[in-house]
């Protein structure tokens, strides 16, 4: 075997590429792409048109302003959850055709592709985006904080990010994606079964956008832990801020753990190295279980934030304290510290003893305890509450009910002999959608209506945002209760075609619940186009249109570039709450200058030089390679030359700011 | 909302009893006992989950904000007492949960012999295991059926209520061996050997396909299990026996190729040896079998002692419960002065097969203290 690195076929300007390369024989593909251009196209020249490039340049691209960074966050999780979608949808068509000797719409070659890439496009570039976009924007307005620790790096973190997933779009269009699942497991992923791009292309686009996920952990974590407003001890820190403290641990202490097995992976494409080979002293199953020491902790890395927007979302809406804040916050530490020894639940039936596959199907269980604490401390803060049915409650409400049987069925997978049977079947797709669309998506829709008067000064149209809640929770039952039945039929995941004709019906039935899910995605980008339209009507003045409780809360929607105009001073849990009760007055005068950051482009022009070097490492071009790697290095060094990096907001802008927030706050009560 | 809820919850109840659900009505005794387990857990989580689910529907309805006749308590955040309940009470389910796994995670290990054919009957000593060997293959199954001396290619078949004892590995990338109606899955790996003890008690002819996606003729990796009377099974021993093809190590090569959505093929003899040098990956002609280097690498401390000395007293004693490197219960096919094959690439244990220099310099092994071959 030789490594087509050294094929002699390269040639020197364009690597492996060449005009093959590009997939103009699939009409799919084809139509994708000409609707993407027209779109591309329609963008591009109304930005030129309204000659919008020049602001979104200064004002968002080069920001440095954790809001306007969280924003972009959620915008980018938004489109590509259209990418991830329409990858749904044609799997779920294809499941439902391919039947009594029909093939389907879709060969192996191109099927594959699409449940990889609707893996990988949903957990790395719709989940994390939007989970960091949300610890982004509310984290340092729930400490009191003007920015992050690190405002350069967490514009550079989310460019490193959109990076990523360019690559991972590029191949639509340039080659093809990894055909191997979306943890791509050797020896599948190895050279020698997986010959062509579609592996460089995953393992490119992860590293990339892995340094940002890396970084922007690093960021939110020392920016919980250095910038808590005065008095915010720990016990005092909202239950998001604390969920979000364990989430970025989890990130620092596990993303490195990807990192490192994709550059062994790639170190065995390229390099001909022998980690995770078949032969000579490598071992396939040592990626596995590197992959799900970084897995598992992922899971929780998406879902606590969650839990975090739950316990505000209860609380606020039940219009009560949360119950249990103390054991809220230790069920918290609890999961994040049980989430790295659970690992093996994912691989019981890859021949492990029976004592070490029970000790971690043990360990599983014990995080259910802490869980469902927390499922009980909602519960009870909902008791003797006043409970407002707003979009935000409406979710929480349908994630109760929805992540208890996805947790049931979690723990009962996590039962050696059950697993046995069910392991990579439909039960487990079941399961794992069941927990994350029941308990990290609705949790995404609990904040994003929650927190979006906060971040635009308006709030959600609620008739779309029920028209969009209704089909996305029934379309989800509908869409994920037969993969639970086909699953215990003994159907397993990946299939492409079938035999047996009885489980059709199944399929028509999940793609059926697919179909409600797609109006209720549609249903979801009616209601900001409706509510940007509307957005006089339901301006939000008071900056608390929840009569919430924490810090957010206490500032203006949106808020002004400097958060607070004075650090607030927390004497309680619940410090806007305690601020309200306690007649809290807004200082009018005596604003001083606030020191800021400066926005900068050198974040957007390392991702984009990442973007040409991963480019490059993928197609073998290594001029490229050596090219935009010099120039990311001499664009970094650069950047550390520049020693104008800040300003001050001048008092009397601060004072303005806060008189016309004093006028707008008279005019709404 | 409530009602829709239900009907949700409920539905599959109802459905999953209207088809077809192999998981829960095996016809083997392991996927029996693996049932039970299953739906013990289920019962024993439903203590919990369905008044936690009932509490929400309750709780929501009751204090929602027209309601002001349900008391409004909005200080109440703290109860010792409720705290123990909500702690406690998930602690004990998962107390009972974890007995339950251990105990069965143990009996229904796939690496223990079966002490039962069925829960009545007891194994008897007159009843040896059928041993099955099988070889997961881009895309199709290889079954060897070494007391019998024949292989068959995409169909299976056993008596009924024989315990089989099957042998797995795979030719390059992972799968999984799954039969749903007589027991659990379990990964194939190339150049490791994972073990499956299973039976079936029911006469039939039953579904098994790879579990672990494999690649592109992944969904056409099925095959029938034909589950028949001892008489029966003497029938079909029969038929694979008159088959004119035979597989050797050449035929082995041109069978591992890709290929897709195979018809079952038979072969009416097969080599002694194909078994073990597919786990140790040297079917190929001038290829090292691994237990072989793995030997050589064990005795010699990494090329520092001459090969020669290695007699077979020193042969490590097969490993009672290993999965994972396969030579250490397969070895011993090969004569130890029996000079090593070349390795192909002309790699060695530590060259990529894109590193062009030797580098062995740098690992500290003295190039004149290797062996003759290359590696």
């Amino acid at each position: 075997m030789t490594l087509p690195v050294q094929d002699p076929s390269n040639s020197f300007l364009f690597g492996r590429l060449s005009l093959e390369s590009i997939p103009y024989h699939e009409p799919i593909l084809l139509a994708t792409f000409a609707v993407v251009a027209l779109v591309g196209i329609v963008v591009f020249g109304a930005l030129t048109y309204f000659r919008l490039w020049g602001y979104l340049w200064k004002e968002w691209f080069t920001s440095v302003d954790h809001k306007k960074i969280g924003i972009m966050y959620m915008v980018l999780g938004v489109i590509m959850l259209l990418r991830g979608f329409a990858d749904a949808i044609m799997m779920r068509l294809q499941q439902a055709m391919a039947f009594g000797g029909s093939e389907g719409y879709l060969p192996a070659h191109h099927y594959d592709q699409v449940f990889t890439a609707h893996g990988v496009i949903m957990i790395f570039f719709v989940a994390m985006p939007m989970v960091t976009g949300l610890m982004n924007y509310v984290v340092p307005l729930q400490i009191g904080a003007r920015d992050v620790s690190f405002p350069f790096l967490n514009n550079f973190s989310f460019w490193m990010t959109v990076g990523g997933a360019i690559v991972v779009m590029m191949s639509l269009f340039i080659g093809e994606f990894s055909k191997a699942g979306w943890l791509a497991m050797p020896p599948l992923s190895g050279i020698g079964a997986s010959p062509d791009v579609g592996v460089d292309y995953y393992i490119w686009g992860l590293q990339i956008a892995g340094v940002g996920t890396t970084l922007s952990g690093i960021n939110l974590l020392v920016t919980i832990i250095k910038m808590r407003a005065p008095g915010m001890h720990m016990m005092r820190m909202p239950i998001f801020t604390w969920t979000a403290l364990c989430t970025n641990v989890l990130i620092v202490a596990s993303f490195p753990v990807l990192t490192a097995v994709l550059v062994l992976l790639s170190l065995d494409r390229y390099m001909g190295t022998h980690f995770f080979t078949n032969g000579m002293g490598g071992n396939p199953m040592m990626y596995v279980n590197f992959i799900w020491i970084w897995g598992h902790p992922e899971v929780y890395i998406l879902i606590l934030p969650c839990f975090g927007i739950y316990s505000e979302v209860t609380s606020t809406f039940s219009g009560k304290k949360l119950f249990g804040y103390t054991s809220m916050v230790y069920a918290t530490i609890c999961i994040t510290i049980l989430s790295y020894l659970v690992w093996l639940h994912h691989f019981f039936t890859m021949g492990s003893g029976a004592s070490v596959n029970s000790f971690f199907g043990i360990t599983t269980m014990i995080i259910s305890i802490p869980t469902g604490a927390k499922l009980f401390n909602w519960l009870f803060t909902m008791y003797r509450g006043r409970i407002r049915f707003e979009l935000p409650m409406m979710w929480t409400i349908a994630f109760m009910l929805t992540f208890t049987v996805g947790g049931m069925t979690g723990v009962l997978l996590a039962v050696p002999p059950a697993d046995f049977v069910l392991h990579n079947s439909l039960f487990l797709i079941a399961h794992f959608h069941n927990v994350i669309i029941g308990g990290v998506l609705f949790g995404l829709f609990a904040g994003m209506n929650y927190w979006f008067p906060k971040a635009f000064g308006f709030t959600l149209n609620e008739f779309w945002g029920k028209i969009s809640f209704w089909f996305w929770v029934i379309g989800y039952w509908f869409a994920f209760t037969p993969l639970y039945i086909l699953g215990l039929m003994g159907v397993t995941r990946r299939m492409r075609v079938f035999d047996d004709p009885s489980l059709q019906i199944w399929f028509v039935i999940a793609a059926f619940g697919a179909g409600l899910i797609a109006i209720g995605i549609g249903a979801f980008l009616i209601q900001i186009a409706v509510s940007i339209r509307d957005k006089e009507k339901n301006r939000d003045v008071t900056g608390d249109p929840w009569n919430g409780r924490t810090l957010e809360w206490a500032t203006s929607s949106p808020p002004p570039d400097y958060n607070f105009a004075f650090t607030p001073l927390v004497r309680d849990l619940d410090a806007w709450h305690d601020m309200k009760t306690h007649g809290y007055k807004r200082p009018q005068s005596n604003f001083a200058p606030i020191h800021m950051p400066r926005n900068t482009g050198t974040g957007v022009i390392i991702a984009a030089l990442s973007v040409v070097c991963g480019f490059g490492l993928i197609w073998y071009i290594w001029w490229l390679v050596a090219l935009s790697f010099g120039a990311i290095l001499a664009v970094a060094i650069g950047h550390t030359f520049i020693t104008d990096r800040d300003f001050h907001i001048p008092a009397r802008t601060v004072t303005d700011t806060e008189a016309a927030r004093s006028k707008l706050l008279a005019r709404g009560t | 909302m409530k009602r829709l809820y239900l009907a949700a919850l409920s539905a599959p109840f109802f459905l999953v009893s209207a088809c077809k659900t192999v998981v829960l009505s095996p016809s083997g005794d392991v996927a029996a006992q693996q049932k039970d387990i299953l739906l013990n857990s289920t019962y024993l989580m439903l203590i919990i989950i369905v008044p936690v689910m009932l509490l929400v529907v309750f709780f929501a309805w009751r204090y929602r904000a027209s309601n002001r006749d349900a008391t409004y308590d909005p200080e109440w955040s703290h109860s010792t007492r409720l705290e123990l309940v909500i702690w406690a009470a998930p602690l004990l389910i998962v107390i009972c949960l974890g007995g339950l796994t251990w105990v069965g995670t143990h009996l229904l290990d796939p690496y223990r012999p079966l002490d039962r054919i069925s829960s009545t009957t007891k194994i008897t000593k007159d009843r040896k295991p059928l041993q099955v060997e099988v070889v997961s293959l881009d895309w199709k199954w290889l079954f060897i059926y070494p007391e019998y001396g024949i292989a068959t290619v995409n169909e299976l078949a056993a008596p009924v209520d024989r315990p089989i004892e099957f042998k797995l590995t795979s030719s390059e990338v992972m799968n999984a061996f799954y039969v749903p109606t007589m027991a659990g899955m379990i990964y194939t790996m190339p150049g490791m050997q994972t073990m499956l003890h299973g039976v079936i008690n029911e006469k039939g002819i039953y579904d098994g396909f790879s579990s672990n996606y494999s690649g592109a003729g992944f969904s056409g990796m099925r095959f029938k299990f034909h589950v028949v009377s001892d008489a029966d099974f003497e029938t079909w021993v029969a038929k694979s026996r008159a088959s004119d093809a035979t597989l050797d190590a050449t035929a082995y090569l041109s069978l591992e190729q890709p290929t897709e959505n195979v018809a079952p093929k038979f072969y009416s003899a097969v080599s002694d040896e194909l078994y073990h040098d597919i786990l140790n990956m040297c079917v190929a002609p001038g290829t090292a079998c691994m237990d072989d280097v793995m030997m050589r690498d064990a005795r010699t401390r990494a090329g520092q002692e001459p090969m020669t000395a290695m007699n077979d007293a020193d042969r490590t004693a097969p490993s009672e419960h290993m999965t994972h490197m396969a030579p250490m219960d397969q070895m011993g096919e090969h004569a130890p002065d029996e000079p090593m094959k070349a390795d192909p690439t002309g790699g060695g244990m530590l060259r990529g097969h894109g590193l062009s220099q030797d580098l062995t310099p740098f690992f500290g092994t003295k190039p004149a203290a290797s062996s003759p071959d290359t590696l």
